[in-house]
Formats: structure tokens, C-alpha cells, sequence
């Protein structure tokens, strides 16, 4: 059964009609047009649909679009477009961030998430921060260099950065 | 292991009496013994820099539009059913069920199409239908394909669906498909009753002399298992038959003119009647480089409702469209002379075709001639079986074919280093191809700057004083490749004298410069690439030019983003395609002047007289007189096969215009309680010739690290009863932001002869030399030579757990020569 969902989504008010089981993610592809989400696996495994609600970096395909109603999604649309980057948008594409471009939307608001939290973080925490995320074409490294560049754009008076920690054994 | 003989004999290629020496001495006049000379390519304008891909902007900010971003009015959504039988004969498929289903419009089967269906990527093994219409080969094999206005109705409608299998045998294991089988995969090819679908067997110099004469001959078997490329953007479709009976196709493909030649023979539309056009694409890897059944199936839904149709694939079947590497099992033989010179190469391999041929025979061949380089081979034979089985299609996979043999043969060159007391850098410097040089079964060399590699990466990691000196635990390991850029002759030879790759170029009174190529940008920047090389040419900024690239209509031919091909071929075309129209601007800003149109060049948006600086015309200016009273200025260029190769039967595969070359040093650190192992660093020199984007160069290297890593780290497809287990993003782990190594990246130009402005290829060589790095450092840091991949912790400690413990292997010590015969792969 339809019901009434208002979202708020880059700062704009929606009123959209949709069951109650309807997922973030097909809302905001097929309803309101927003297609710069990427749907990578519709499982959580990817990453590729990371939005953010309330600030928070979110995967919309595991995100019922009624448990965000009441908050403030941001999606990729709302940083820039093509003629004005996001320090972090612009980063991704003169750093080489970005190949396919497939996993970009979603790298960049998991970082979005990390530098507004945490503007000055180390090379660990980036990986950290970002692990979620798969990406086939670029193996990482660009992209963490292009956070790193946005941090220090965004945040130009950086504290000395404390010590790395220790790398982790992740597997 | 011990292949039979082929059945025909008049098949196998033997070419007993090759000289080598003959055909190492460089052909070009003026070359020392053993030089390498590269003069660097200097005065280039654009190339060589470091550019942000063209299409960047838009990818970074959402605005890229991929397949499943269109939406067309009043289109259906179509769904799959995928079968779930590894080897059955369809006897019944009822749909009543599912068509009484409110807002489903059409469904197919593959006993609605008829037989005369057939498709595949290489013209002589066309095994696949757009839906399966006798039997199903694997699970994951096409049945049936539903339209219906919302995709939830599509899913139930597909659960309708009541399929009556009758189960055949199934054919599992690639070995058991090498002798005679009760019931064919595919009737119709392959080799007698068995499900052998390509064998290969060649022998060039006299091998078995070279292994009786031998100072040290080593066997190994090794077992590596299937992968996957887990490109982001699963496979997408779009199919509309417009009012004006035209066939619009839209996909995630790597190969648009290959779909395109599929889709005119499944459809009976002549080819004029159909347009592909090919989005922005998720990336591929070879995983979007065939014509697909799903593309096919959409194709003949919309054909028959007369709406546009658009199919996604979930994750899940993305994985079932396969094409990954093969499984493999291999058995290598290398014989040495007591300085460490090869002397001899004695390969056999079976690999896991799965259920269809898609690029089988190449394979079949890459994973023999490939180790052809870059190494100096006097005598070589290969066997080589490709085998149907029930499992998901094997294919094309970045370093197709090459990725298996080369971590045979380079991990092997390692041990042999071990045993004659060598350093494996040295060992390998001693073997080296000259440049300009042939091997014994007539590849012909270019430029090769693998010395500079090796040496770069030798001096880089600090080599001399850290291998074998680390502590336990901790190791270096170097391994090297040799990767083909581009395929000198092409897969289909129907129209004779139709080149590879042809490029257009426009130019208008508004002085934009439009580049038209086929060539499928998936990423990788084809489409830069094509931008760079005009701006060179014509001396004009990037942002004059756009690149059409993505449909049929507009864009001449161009064979696709595979083989490592594209910056090759493309490029070549775009720069003569630019050419001649400089050489018109050459003529309008002489009629201008009156000074002769060859002393003008074209540089920062002007045509400068060199012998008169101050003589100038802009760009504009000479545009507009060079398209007085004539119109657009327009030209094309087209890259064409060259004459190179032998002439035995088999000869083509493995030919390529230029060859990359590349050395890697991996660094490893190995938990000793676990096994759990890390790549914590990885020294990568690529010879690419000349870099035409620095950038991209990078990126493909990084990347191929990455890929390649993944294999020996963790990524497996595991089968049950034929039933793909770990069809997701979680169960196949490919290395995170987390597993990845710092890579400091060394390009080594080489500046090829054949090149566009001296390029090689750097997409896919690059992977090659990473997998045999981590395993020889892996065995540097606890003295465990494994022979398996993946390398998973578990497997490593058990090896090290029935060698008897972790060692740190020692500083060279000469071993007496001896036949070593590796046992069973562990």
C-alpha cells in the first residue's frame, strides 16, 4: 500500500507516494531522477550507493526510504556539478580518483562523511574510512590521495597531524 | 601431468630445425649486443603530462549517464530466468502462470526463437543462443526472459515459471572432459566425443635435447583457481525497435561492434538496421568483451513487444555471465644451462572453458606462446587443452591468458635462480630478448626496455642489500612480463582490408574539433587518449575538442577495448586522422601569408613560421581559409594490420605490433602464527613506450596491482556441485582500500617504433608481474614456495606446517644439477 513519504534530499522538500518497503536507493534512482547514486549490488557489499543522512555516510540499498524521512539526505547532486567541483569532486578527477567513474558518487560522500567529522585524517584512517567502498580499476591509491588533497583544501590550517597508527591487519 | 597426443597429428605445428641465434640478432642495423637504446621522445606540447580524463567531471559529479541511468517512455522491465541445472535437456517450460500475471507483456524462451540463433565472439565457435533452446549448460545458463511494466511484476512473473529438466551428466572437472564423455557439451565442436573444445600443440628447436643437455631441468605442477573481474557496474541493456523497424541497443559492453555483428545475425536485421550505443561503462576487464545472450534476448523482446525493454543485472548474475580467467592447471618444464640461460620450455595446460567458447581459442594459445617473452627461448613445446565443463564460461580477463603461465614460469625462474646459485635479478638480465629482435616462433620485438625495468626496480627496493637479508618473515620477490599491445590480426577476416580502428575528425567555422572513433572508453580513457593525440597534431587546447565515441551511427569502426589495444591502434588512427587535416591548415595559412605551407607548425593554437616566428596565423583563422567555399574540414585516419608473424597454422596468436615489458619487486610480511600474510610494498616499472598520459599510466598500473593481487590474496570462485557458492561482493574478497600495498610507480619509455608518438600498451601487462613477485616473496620470507593460488592463510601455514616449519631461505647456495620433478600442486 502507497503511502505518503516526505523526504528531504539536498535540501529540497519531496513528497513521494511509495509502499512502505520501498528502499532508499529505488527512490531516489526512479522517483526523483537523482541518478548520480550508483546501484552496484542492491546487497551492501559494494558501496557504490553510499548517501548522507544527517551527515552520516549511509548505504541507501540497505536504507528503507521511511527511516529517512524527518532527516537530511545529501546525495552526490548536492555537492557540484561538472563546471563546480567540490574541492573533493575536483580532487577525485585532477588526482586520478576516478577511472570508471562507477564507484566515484560513493567514494566521495563516505569521504564527505570522514573530512566533516574529521578533517585532518591520516592516510590509515582514510583507508579505514573508505573500506567499505570497492573499487576494480584504481586499487585505492589515487583515490586516498585525492581525500588527502581535498582535507588539506578544505582545511588548509591543519594541526600537525598526530602519529599514524600502526596499520591493522584487516583479513 | 601427461596429455595424450591429439588425435590428429597433422594438427600439431612442429618446427624442429629454428635458429635461434639467428633470430635474436637484432634486425635493426647499429645495435651493440644486448643494447637497449631509448632516446627519450622529448618536444611534445600535451603528451606526456599528466591529465585528468576528459570525462572526469562528469563522473565525479554524478552527471556520467551509465546504461541503467536511461530512461525511455513507456519502457518494460525485463527479467531472467537463469537455470538451475548444471547439464540438462529442457523437456517443457510452461509460462501459463506467469502470463496470467497482471502487467506482464511478453515472455520468451529459447523454443519460442527457433533454432539458427546461434552467436559467439569468434566467428568459429558460435556456441551460444540468446536463450538456451535444448539444454542448459551450468547454473546461471539462460532460459526464458520476461517484459513486464514494473520489475516487481517481472521478478514474480520469472518464479512462475515451471521448467521440466531432464538431468544429463554433468561434466565438472575439466580432466574428466579430456577422454571420450557420454554426452557432448556441445555437440557440435570440440574434439571427437570428448568436451575438448580447442587443443594446441607446438614444438619449435628440439626440446627434448634441450632438457637431456640440460644443466638443471625443473617440472611443477600448479593449480590456480578461477576468478572474476568484479567490475562496479553490473551489466545493463537497453533494447528499442523504433517506428522506423531500426534496432537500438544500448550496453555495458567493451566490444559495441561485436555486439553489433551478433545482434544482425540473431535478429536477421541486416547490420545497417541496427545502432549500438554504448554508454558510459562501469568498467569491464574483459568481462563485457563478448556479445552476451542477455544482450540478445532483450534485443528480440523489444523486437517483438515494439517498447523499449531495459534489463539490469543484479550482482548475482553478473557473476553468472562469467568470462573470468581460467581455472587452470598447468605443468611447467624449464631446462637451464649452468649460467642460468634458458635452454628449453616444456608447457602443459588444461584450462576450465565452463560452458562456452567465448575467446577459448586464443586463450588456448595465450597460455602457451605468451611465455614466448621476454625472455630468450631456443626451444619450446607447448600442449594446451581448453575443456567444456558445467561451470560459468571462462574468457577474456585482463592479461588474458597470460596471467597463470607467466606466475608459472617466473616463480619457477626463481627457484631455478635458487638451485644455481643466482640471484633471480641477474638470472633474468642474462636472458633477455635484444630489441628489434624475433623469437623462435616469429614474434617480432620492437622496443624493449626491460634491462631499464629490472635495473629500476632493483635499485629502488634496495634489492642488493635487503633480499634474502630481511628477517624471518619478511621478503622481497621480483617478478617480470611481457603482455602483447593489441593483436596484430583481427577476429573476424569477412571484410577484407577492414582496419582495426578508423577515426574521424570534423572541424566546423566554430573551430571545435569533433573526434569520432568506435573505440569503447570503459574507464581505461580512450577517449583522452583520442583527445591528446589530435591536440598534439593540430597544436590546439583540450577544450576544443569532444570525442563521440559511444554509437554505431556516428562513430567509424573500432574493435573494442580489449587486448590492450585501444591507445595502440586508436591512437595511430586519430594522429594520421589529424595529420592530414594539418597538413590542410598547412596549405590555408600559406595561401595567407605566401610562405610555404611546410614551414608552418602547429603549436599553441597558431601555425608558426619556424624559419619566421613572428609569422602567424591563429588556428581559427587558418581553419576558416581551409574550408573556403569547401565546408567542414574533415578527415579520417585508420590503423591497419602489419606484416609480422610466421606463417604456420597458429601463428597469429600471440602477434602483436609491440610487445610491453615490465618488472616488479613485491614486498611481503608474514605473520608467523597464522600465516596471514600482507603485500606491505610493491616497486612496479612498466616499459609503455612512450606515456602519453602520465596519469592514466599510473592509474592502470596501480590498478593492475591491485587485480592481480586480489587473485593471490584471496579472490576464488567456488563451486559446489557446479553451483557457483560466493556469487557476491562479499564471498569473493577483492583487496579493499586496507589490503592495498604503497606502489611507487616507475614508467620506463621505451618510445616504440609502431607506436602513436612511441606508446605502447600499459592496461594490461601490468598485472602480469605482480602475482609471481608476492609468491617468490613470500618464499624469501619464510622459505615456502607455493604452487597454488590463492594463497590463503590457511594454505600457507599448512604448507609451511608439512614442510616443517617457516626457514629463511639462504644467500644463493649452488645446488648439484639435478631433474627436479615438483609433485602435486601445493
Amino acid at each position: 500500500v502507497a503511502k505518503i513519504l516526505r523526504l528531504r534530499v539536498n535540501g529540497a522538500d519531496h513528497e513521494v507516494a511509495a509502499p512502505d518497503q520501498a528502499i532508499l536507493l529505488d527512490v531516489l534512482l526512479e522517483r526523483l531522477g537523482l541518478t548520480g547514486t550508483k546501484r552496484g549490488c542492491d546487497m551492501g557489499t559494494c558501496g557504490c550507493c553510499t548517501v548522507l543522512i544527517d551527515g552520516e555516510n549511509r548505504l541507501s540499498c540497505l536504507t528503507l526510504a521511511r527511516q529517512a524521512e524527518g532527516k537530511e539526505i545529501a546525495t552526490i547532486e548536492s555537492l557540484g556539478g561538472p563546471n563546480a567541483l567540490h574541492p573533493l569532486q575536483r580532487a577525485f578527477n585532477e588526482i586520478g580518483g576516478s577511472q570508471c567513474g562507477f564507484c566515484t558518487p560513493g567514494f566521495i560522500m563516505t569521504s564527505k562523511a570522514l573530512l566533516d567529522r574529521h578533517p585532518h585524517p591520516t592516510d590509515h584512517e582514510v583507508k579505514e574510512a573508505i573500506s567499505g567502498n570497492l573499487c576494480r580499476c584504481t586499487g585505492y591509491i589515487k583515490i586516498v590521495g585525492a581525500i588527502q588533497t581535498a582535507a588539506k583544501e578544505l582545511a588548509p590550517n591543519a594541526p600537525t597531524p598526530a602519529p599514524s597508527v600502526p596499520a591493522r591487519r584487516s583479513r | 601431468m601427461t596429455l595424450a597426443p591429439i588425435p590428429d597429428p597433422k594438427k600439431a605445428v612442429k618446427v624442429p630445425d629454428v635458429d635461434p641465434q639467428a633470430k635474436w640478432k637484432p634486425y635493426r642495423e647499429g645495435l651493440a649486443k644486448g643494447e637497449h637504446p631509448h632516446k627519450p621522445k622529448e618536444g611534445f606540447k600535451i603528451l606526456g603530462k599528466r591529465i585528468p580524463l576528459i570525462d572526469g567531471p562528469l563522473k565525479v559529479s554524478g552527471q556520467a549517464v551509465y546504461t541503467d541511468d536511461i530512461q525511455l517512455p513507456h519502457m518494460l522491465v525485463a527479467k531472467l530466468l537463469h537455470a538451475t541445472k548444471p547439464h540438462a535437456r529442457i523437456k517443457a517450460i510452461d509460462t501459463a502462470a506467469a502470463r496470467d500475471l497482471p502487467g506482464v507483456v511478453e515472455i520468451l524462451t529459447g523454443t519460442d526463437l527457433g533454432p539458427d540463433r546461434r552467436f559467439g565472439v569468434l566467428p568459429l565457435t558460435k556456441d551460444e543462443e540468446p536463450l538456451a533452446s535444448d539444454k542448459v549448460r551450468y547454473i546461471g545458463d539462460l532460459v526464458a526472459i520476461v517484459a513486464a511494466e514494473d520489475e516487481w511484476t517481472a521478478k514474480q512473473a520469472v518464479e512462475r515459471i515451471e521448467v521440466d529438466y531432464e538431468d544429463l551428466p554433468s561434466y565438472l572437472k575439466p580432466m574428466d572432459g579430456l577422454k571420450p564423455v557420454k554426452e557432448k557439451i556441445h555437440a557440435n565442436i570440440g574434439i571427437d566425443q570428448s568436451n575438448v573444445q580447442k587443443h594446441v600443440d607446438q614444438e619449435f628447436g628440439n626440446v627434448e635435447a634441450a632438457f637431456s643437455k640440460a644443466h638443471l631441468a625443473l617440472r611443477q605442477k600448479w593449480k590456480f583457481q578461477g576468478v572474476t573481474h568484479a567490475f562496479t557496474e553490473p551489466h545493463a541493456v537497453i533494447a528499442h525497435y523504433t517506428a522506423k523497424d531500426r534496432l537500438t541497443v544500448w550496453s555495458a559492453t567493451q566490444v559495441p561492434h561485436y555486439v553489433h555483428r551478433a545482434l544482425a545475425e540473431v535478429t536477421k536485421l541486416p547490420m545497417h538496421r541496427i545502432e549500438v550505443i554504448r554508454p558510459q561503462v562501469g568498467g569491464g576487464f574483459g568481462g563485457k568483451s563478448d556479445p552476451f545472450a542477455h544482450e540478445m534476448a532483450a534485443a528480440l523482446l523489444a523486437m517483438k513487444t515494439r517498447r523499449p525493454v531495459k534489463l539490469l543485472f543484479d550482482r548475482e548474475e553478473s557473476f553468472y555471465s562469467g568470462r573470468g580467467r581460467h581455472p587452470t592447471e598447468n605443468e611447467f618444464g624449464m631446462a637451464f644451462a649452468k649460467d642460468g640461460t634458458i635452454q628449453g620450455l616444456d608447457i602443459e595446460a588444461v584450462i576450465d572453458g565452463g560452458a562456452f567458447a567465448s575467446f577459448g581459442i586464443i586463450s588456448t594459445y595465450y597460455n602457451g606462446v605468451l611465455s614466448m617473452g621476454p625472455y630468450k627461448v631456443p626451444a619450446f613445446r607447448y600442449k594446451g587443452r581448453r575443456v567444456y565443463t558445467n561451470h560459468i564460461p571462462s574468457g577474456a580477463m585482463r592479461g588474458h591468458g597470460a596471467v597463470n603461465s607467466r606466475c608459472s614460469l617466473e616463480v619457477m625462474m626463481d627457484e631455478a635462480a635458487e638451485r644455481l646459485g643466482l640471484d633471480p635479478i641477474e638470472m633474468r638480465l642474462r636472458n633477455l630478448m635484444p630489441p628489434f629482435s624475433r623469437t623462435i616462433n616469429d614474434f617480432r620485438i620492437t622496443s624493449n626496455g626491460l634491462r631499464e625495468c629490472l635495473e629500476t626496480v632493483r635499485k629502488a627496493s634496495k634489492w642488493d642489500e635487503r633480499w634474502r637479508r630481511m628477517p624471518l618473515g619478511k621478503g622481497l620477490g621480483v617478478g617480470c612480463g611481457f603482455y602483447i599491445s593489441g593483436s596484430n590480426k583481427p577476429i573476424h577476416w569477412d571484410v577484407p582490408g577492414m582496419p582495426q580502428s578508423t577515426v574521424h575528425l570534423k572541424i566546423d567555422m566554430d573551430g571545435g574539433v569533433t573526434v569520432h572513433t568506435g573505440a569503447a572508453e570503459i574507464g581505461q580513457g580512450s577517449d583522452t587518449v583520442a583527445a591528446l593525440c589530435v591536440a598534439e597534431v593540430l597544436g590546439i587546447n583540450l577544450d576544443r575538442i569532444r570525442v563521440y565515441a559511444a554509437s554505431s551511427d556516428l562513430a567509424p569502426i573500432d574493435l573494442g577495448s580489449y587486448s590492450s589495444r585501444v591507445t595502440f591502434m586508436m591512437g595511430n588512427a586519430a594522429r594520421l586522422a589529424a595529420e592530414q587535416v594539418r597538413r590542410e591548415l598547412q596549405q590555408a595559412a600559406a595561401e595567407l601569408t605566401g610562405a610555404a605551407a611546410e614551414l608552418f607548425v602547429c603549436q599553441d593554437e597558431k601555425l608558426v613560421n619556424q624559419s619566421k616566428p613572428s609569422m602567424q596565423v591563429s588556428f581559427l583563422d587558418a581553419v576558416r581559409k581551409a574550408m573556403d567555399h569547401k565546408g567542414a574540414l574533415i578527415a579520417r585516419g585508420a590503423y591497419n594490420e602489419s606484416s609480422v608473424g610466421g606463417d604456420f597454422k597458429g601463428a597469429a596468436a600471440g602477434t602483436a605490433p609491440a610487445y610491453s615489458m615490465n618488472a616488479y619487486v613485491a614486498e611481503v610480511d608474514v605473520d608467523l602464527d597464522t600465516g596471514l600474510w600482507r603485500c606491505t610494498k610493491v616497486w612496479a616499472a612498466h616499459d609503455c613506450g612512450k606515456a602519453l598520459n602520465r596519469l592514466a599510466v599510473e592509474g592502470q598500473i596501480e590498478g593492475s596491482i591491485h587485480m592481480g593481487l586480489g587473485q593471490v590474496y584471496s579472490e576464488s570462485l567456488e563451486y559446489r556441485h557446479g553451483n557457483l557458492r560466493n556469487p557476491n561482493l562479499l564471498d569473493y574478497k577483492i583487496p579493499t582500500s586496507l589490503e592495498m600495498p604503497e606502489v611507487e610507480v616507475f614508467i620506463v619509455e621505451s618510445n616504440d617504433p609502431d607506436g602513436p608518438f612511441g606508446a605502447k600498451e600499459a592496461g594490461e601487462g601490468p598485472l602480469l608481474p605482480i602475482l609471481p613477485a608476492v609468491v617468490n616473496a613470500i618464499h624469501d620470507a619464510v622459505g615456502i614456495r607455493m604452487h597454488e593460488l590463492p594463497i590463503t592463510p590457511d594454505r600457507l601455514y599448512e604448507t609451511m606446517r608439512l614442510q616443517g616449519g617457516w626457514k629463511k631461505p639462504k644467500t644463493p647456495v649452488p645446488a648439484p644439477a639435478a631433474i627436479v620433478r615438483g609433485g602435486r600442486a601445493a
